[in-house]
């Protein structure tokens, strides 16, 4: 099951596209990270899944074929929006009544005792909650809906660094208890390599890159060797990027399988900041990671 | 994992945990192989023992705020290596410790390294870096070399009939 399919999907906004043309397949059971600089897309990706944006072209639709934004998707979708907007001046204890009222999958016990857990006092109003506390608040309301998939929009953004640690444990044990799906958008590269297993790379309103981590690693390395022979290696591999220092060359090359490296060559593997920058800096190195004969579970579908 | 302020569903005390986990997030090692690396050092230590249970995955995702499928991948590999058993429905235990070298075959063993190689290759003017880089290439030439008894990584079934 996929709990994040779109096929062509865009959306115009007056005269720019936020997204353009946009094929994805998410396979359930998976965190999902969502990356790209800023204004490459996603959040009109993540509106787009969640139904409070509408498509100019495409389709989307979530958790196996349920149309985005219907009555069944709705249901078993939680947003959490960017910086999670609740009203300030209602007290804790108000947005459990106010959720409860909206929703009716709302485990209100559940909710309660995440909040007592974290020393949330109900009858604190919104606007004065800490910024780890406001977040942490937005995600118990959305986790007491049981949701089968949990789509956060940069949810790490404006936290402190205890403060995200503490936010990711909370979803990570929701993933554990329950298998639910996460998609979340993030600019912080480094924080996403603990918690996602399955990477999708925006830039430009277009996926450049999508599939499991540890596919992805796997599949590129890094080359270093003489200069004058970078050329000739270059026609051996597809390089993403390639670096020239003086005498020697630095060549970061897509290889399916880990042979070893070109005599007089020396092979080493890349991180995962390494890689996504490598791509987002050439927006033309439009790719198509992995090989297209994955198992059906890890199937993963881009067009560019 | 903050040792004595467990969360158990059954409502009584948790006991502390045998053994509790830390990230090198800058070590370039990925998390699983790091999971896994504690809890063979913890045995070289003699810090785990057989039948010692592992830290539930919900709490060591709790505590370290990584992907559950992260500390199943750990556990695997430590079941595949023999060191650990998943018990349905339980957890994972420790099932036996990997072979350890005694005390007196180790020191014979540093002291020809010393007085041989080591004294050769200081002699012949190699740095500390120097010589580390070179044993590190050597090694690894070792491993590659069919025919050696090194096994391939991934693949260490050998260390089931090891020292209990």
């Amino acid at each position: 099951m996929n709990v994040i399919e779109t096929s062509g999907l865009g959306k115009r906004y007056r005269g720019t596209w936020g997204l353009r043309d946009c094929t994805l397949s998410v396979p359930a059971g998976h965190i999902v990270a969502l990356v790209g600089p800023n204004g490459a897309g996603k959040t009109t990706l993540l509106h787009c899944s969640v139904g409070l944006a509408t498509p100019t072209t495409g389709h989307v639709s979530v958790l196996g074929g349920l149309a985005a934004g219907s009555l069944d998707a709705l249901e078993r979708v939680a947003f959490v929006a960017q910086d999670a907007p609740l009203p300030p001046y209602l007290p804790v204890a108000a947005m459990l009544d106010l959720s409860q009222d909206l929703n009716r999958r709302f485990d209100r016990r559940h909710a309660v005792d995440r909040l007592r857990a974290l020393a949330i006092p109900l009858p604190r109003k919104v606007g004065k909650l800490s910024g780890g506390q406001h977040a942490q608040l937005a995600l118990a309301l959305a986790l007491a809906r049981h949701p089968d998939l949990l789509v956060l929009d940069e949810p790490l953004a404006r936290l402190d660094p205890l403060a995200r640690h503490d936010f990711l444990a909370h979803v990570m044990t929701a993933v554990a208890e329950n298998g639910l799906s996460v998609v979340f958008s993030s600019h912080v590269i480094s924080e996403l390599e603990r918690v996602a297993d399955y990477l999708v790379v925006l830039s430009d309103g277009r996926v450049q890159m999508a599939g499991m981590i540890d596919d992805l690693l796997a599949q590129h390395q890094l080359l270093t060797g003489p200069a004058e022979q970078a050329a000739r290696i270059s026609e051996l591999f597809p390089v993403v990027q390639a670096r020239e220092a003086g005498r020697h060359a630095e060549l970061l090359v897509r290889a399916a399988e880990p042979a070893g490296p070109p005599s007089g060559w020396e092979a080493s593997g890349v991180t995962l900041e390494e890689l996504v920058l490598a791509y987002l800096r050439d927006p033309s190195v439009s790719v198509l990671p992995g090989p297209s004969a994955l198992p059906a579970r890890t199937r993963h579908e881009v067009t560019s | 994992m903050k040792i004595g302020k467990q969360e158990n569903p059954d409502g009584g005390p948790a006991p502390a945990p045998p053994l509790v986990f830390r990230l090198d997030s800058r070590s370039g090692v990925p998390t699983y192989l790091q999971l896994v690396h504690q809890v063979e050092h913890a045995l070289r230590l003699g810090y785990l023992r057989r039948g010692d249970q592992l830290p539930r995955v919900k709490d060591v995702v709790a505590s370290l705020a990584i992907n559950p499928n992260t500390v199943l991948k750990a556990y695997r590999e430590l079941e595949h290596k023999g060191l650990a058993e998943g018990r349905p429905g339980q957890g994972t235990f420790i099932q036996a410790a990997p072979r350890t070298v005694d005390a007196e075959e180790l020191a014979a063993l540093r002291g020809s390294l010393a007085a041989g190689w080591l004294a050769e290759a200081a002699a012949a003017g190699l740095d500390d870096e120097g010589i580390t880089a070179l044993f590190l290439s050597a090694l690894r030439d070792f491993h590659e070399r069919p025919g050696t008894r090194a096994r391939p990584r991934g693949s260490r079934r050998g260390r089931r009939e090891v020292v209990a």
